[in-house]
C-alpha cells in the first residue's frame, strides 16, 4: 500500500543535524555507506570505483555551502543531506506498485525491494534528493534510518542508533522520537529553533536541522586598550628635551 | 530533466492514438465519418498500433520490466497507477468498438454508446498521463494547469490530423474535418505557447535558501562527490537558453504553422492532391510535437538542483 498511514504516525523517529556543530568530514557518509553495504538495502553498488568516473549509490551526501549576508560577510557551512522522512512523503504516495511506503509504527519510509519496478517517479517527487536508483539491481534505493541497527538487540543499546550518528566525531547528528516533544531530540529543536528544510514543498519533514550560532563579526574584549597611549617627548625636563634634540637628529 | 526517449515517444504516440481513437467515436456518432470497414481497419490500426507501442515503449525504461504488471495496484495515490489502469480498462470499450465497426456490421444504439464511453476512457487515459507530471510540485514547469490543457489539446490535434489523412485517403473527407483539425491545431498552439509565457515567468516558490535554510546569498562551495550522481544525471538536465528558444520556434513551425498550412492547401486542392498533403502533415506535425515533448523534460528544472549550484528552480 502506497497511501500514507491514515492518521499521522505518532512516533516519529528522525534526525536532527547540528550546522552549527558539522565539519563536514563525510565520516557519517562513510560509516552510512559501511553499514548499508551489508544492510537492508544491500549492496550500494558502486561503478567503476577506482576508475577515472566513479559512481554509486550512497544515502548521505555532504555538501558545503558559502551563505555571504548583504555587507559581505560570509561562512562556510558543511550541509549533511539524506532522508527526511516525511509524514507527507510524496515518494510514498506517487509509488504506482507499493513498493514505496511509511510505516505506521515509527514513521520510517523504506523502499520493498522485491516489488520496486524501478520507475523512478519517487525520486522525481522527492525535494531532497533522497532516493538513488541502482542501475545494477533495477531497484530505487534509500535511507532506512538503519531500520537493521536501532532496533538490533545483538547490538549494545548505545550502538543502536543510525550508523551516521554513531560515526560523527563532532557531536553534530542526533537521533530520536521527534513525535515526542519531551525527547531530547524535540527539546534540542525548541531550544536552538531547528528548522525543516524547504516546508513549501508541504512534505512535512521529520529531519530537523539547527542553524549556525549567530557569529561574532566585532572583536571581543581581552581587558586591554583598544589603542596605546602616545609616547611622552621630553616633556618639561630641559634634559629629556636635549636628549631627544640629539636622538632626534 | 533528462529526456529520456521512451518516455517522449509513450506520451506523444499514446496520445495521438488515443486523440485518433476519441474523434472517430464522435464523428461516427454525429454521421459526419461513415463507419466503413476499412477506415476502422486503418484507424483502430494506427490508433491501437500508437497506444500499444507507446505503452510498451514506457516500459522500457524501467529496471523491472517483468514486474509492470504491480504497477497497476495502487490507483488510490498514485496518478502513474491510474494512467495504467486506465489504459488497461480503455482497450476494453474501445476493443468492442471497432471489432463491431469493422467485422459485426454493429450499428445500433448500443455501438453508438460504446463508442463514446471508449473516448471517454481515452481522454481520462490522457489525463492520467499529464497528470503523472502535473502532480510532481517539485517541478514548476509541470506542476500547473497549462501542463494538463497541453496533453489534452495535443492528442486532440495530432489525433485529428491522423483522422483527417484517413477520411481523405478513403474518400470520406468531410468540412467539418478540416474545421476541427486547424481548430485544435490552433487550440494546442496557443495552450502550448501560454505555457511557455508561464514557465518563464513563474520560478518555483523553492530557492536555495529555502533548500538549505541558509540566509544570504548562498553559494555551493564544494560537492559531495567528485562525479555526477544519479540525481545530477537525471534531474540536473540543463538545456541552454538560446537552445531552448530556437526549439521552440521550431516547435511552432513544424508542429501548428506548418500542419495548418498543409491542411489548409488541401482544401483547396483535387482529391488526389488533398490526400497527399494531409499524409504530408502527419510526419511533419509529428516532429514538431516530438521537439515539443524533448523540450518539455529538457526545460523541466527539478527543485534538488538547489542543492547543486541553483539558486533558483
Amino acid at each position: 500500500m502506497t497511501s500514507l498511514p491514515e492518521t499521522p504516525t505518532t512516533k516519529k523517529l528522525g534526525l536532527v543535524i547540528d550546522l552549527d556543530i558539522c565539519v563536514g568530514c563525510h565520516a557519517c557518509a562513510v560509516n552510512c555507506k559501511e553499514w548499508n553495504s551489508g544492510g537492508h538495502s544491500a549492496p550500494l553498488t558502486d561503478f567503476d570505483p577506482y576508475g577515472a568516473d566513479p559512481t554509486g549509490v550512497w544515502f548521505n551526501r555532504i555538501h558545503t555551502f558559502e551563505a555571504t549576508d548583504d555587507v559581505g560577510n560570509s561562512r562556510t557551512v558543511h550541509f549533511p543531506r539524506s532522508c527526511l522522512h516525511c509524514e507527507d512523503a510524496p515518494c510514498v504516495t506517487v509509488c504506482p506498485t507499493g513498493a514505496s511506503y511509511k510505516r505506521e509504527e515509527d514513521g520510517i519510509v523504506l523502499v520493498n525491494a522485491d516489488t520496486c519496478i524501478g520507475c523512478k517517479l519517487c525520486s522525481w517527487a522527492c525535494p531532497y534528493g533522497a532516493r538513488e536508483y541502482d542501475h545494477d539491481d533495477g531497484v530505487m534505493k534509500k535511507c532506512t534510518l538503519c531500520v537493521d541497527k536501532i532496533y538490533n538487540e545483538n547490538l549494545d543499546e548505545e550502538s543502536r542508533v543510525p550508523a551516521c550518528v554513531s560515526t560523527c566525531p563532532a557531536g553534530a547528528r542526533h537521533f530520536g522520537d521527534l513525535g515526542d516533544p519531551e525527547s531530547d531530540v524535540s527539546k534540542l529543536v525548541e531550544a536552538r529553533d531547528g528548522f525543516e528544510l524547504m516546508p513549501e514543498q508541504e512534505c512535512k519533514p521529520t529531519n530537523r536541522y539547527l542553524p549556525p550560532r549567530p557569529r561574532k563579526t566585532a572583536a571581543g574584549s581581552t581587558g586591554a586598550p583598544s589603542a596605546l597611549e602616545p609616547q611622552v617627548d621630553g616633556g618639561d625636563s630641559p634634559f629629556l628635551r636635549w636628549v631627544d634634540k640629539v636622538l632626534s637628529r | 530533466m533528462h529526456p529520456a526517449f521512451s518516455v517522449i515517444f509513450f506520451t506523444t504516440a499514446s496520445g495521438a492514438g488515443y486523440g485518433l481513437i476519441t474523434l472517430m467515436s464522435i464523428l461516427q456518432a454525429s454521421g459526419i465519418l461513415p463507419p466503413d470497414p476499412r477506415v476502422g481497419w486503418a484507424g483502430f490500426g494506427i490508433g491501437f498500433t500508437l497506444i500499444t507501442l507507446g505503452l510498451l515503449s514506457s516500459t522500457f525504461h524501467l529496471g523491472h520490466p517483468e514486474r509492470a504488471w504491480r504497477a497497476i495496484s495502487q490507483w488510490r495515490s498514485s496518478w502513474l497507477s491510474r494512467e495504467g489502469l486506465a489504459a488497461i480498462v480503455t482497450y476494453v470499450p474501445t476493443g468492442a468498438y471497432a471489432i463491431g465497426w469493422i467485422f459485426l456490421d454493429w450499428r445500433d444504439d448500443l455501438f453508438i454508446l460504446t463508442g463514446m464511453v471508449g473516448a471517454m476512457l481515452c481522454m481520462q487515459t490522457v489525463y492520467c498521463t499529464a497528470m503523472i507530471y502535473a502532480s510532481l510540485k517539485t517541478i514548476r514547469a509541470w506542476a500547473n494547469s497549462w501542463t494538463v490543457i497541453c496533453y489534452f489539446s495535443i492528442s486532440i490535434f495530432t489525433g485529428a490530423l491522423l483522422m483527417n489523412a484517413i477520411a481523405s485517403v478513403f474518400g470520406y473527407w468531410h468540412p467539418a474535418m478540416f474545421w476541427i483539425t486547424t481548430g485544435a491545431i490552433a487550440v494546442a498552439g496557443v495552450a502550448k505557447m501560454q505555457y511557455w509565457r508561464f514557465i518563464d515567468r513563474n520560478p518555483s516558490e523553492s530557492t536555495a535558501e529555502t533548500a538549505t535554510g541558509l540566509k544570504g546569498h548562498i553559494r555551493l562551495l564544494e560537492s559531495p562527490h567528485t562525479q555526477e550522481n544519479y540525481l545530477q544525471k537525471e534531474m540536473g538536465y540543463k538545456i541552454a537558453r538560446k537552445h531552448a528558444s530556437k526549439l521552440r520556434q521550431l516547435t511552432i513551425a513544424a508542429g501548428f504553422v506548418a500542419p495548418i498550412l498543409l491542411i489548409t492547401l488541401a482544401n483547396a486542392s483535387i482529391p488526389a492532391t488533398a490526400a497527399a498533403l494531409s499524409i504530408l502533415a502527419v510526419p511533419v506535425a509529428a516532429i514538431g510535437v516530438l521537439i515539443e515533448r524533448w523540450l518539455f523534460f529538457a526545460e523541466a528544472k527539478h527543485v534538488v538542483t538547489l542543492y547543486y549550484g541553483e539558486t533558483t528552480a
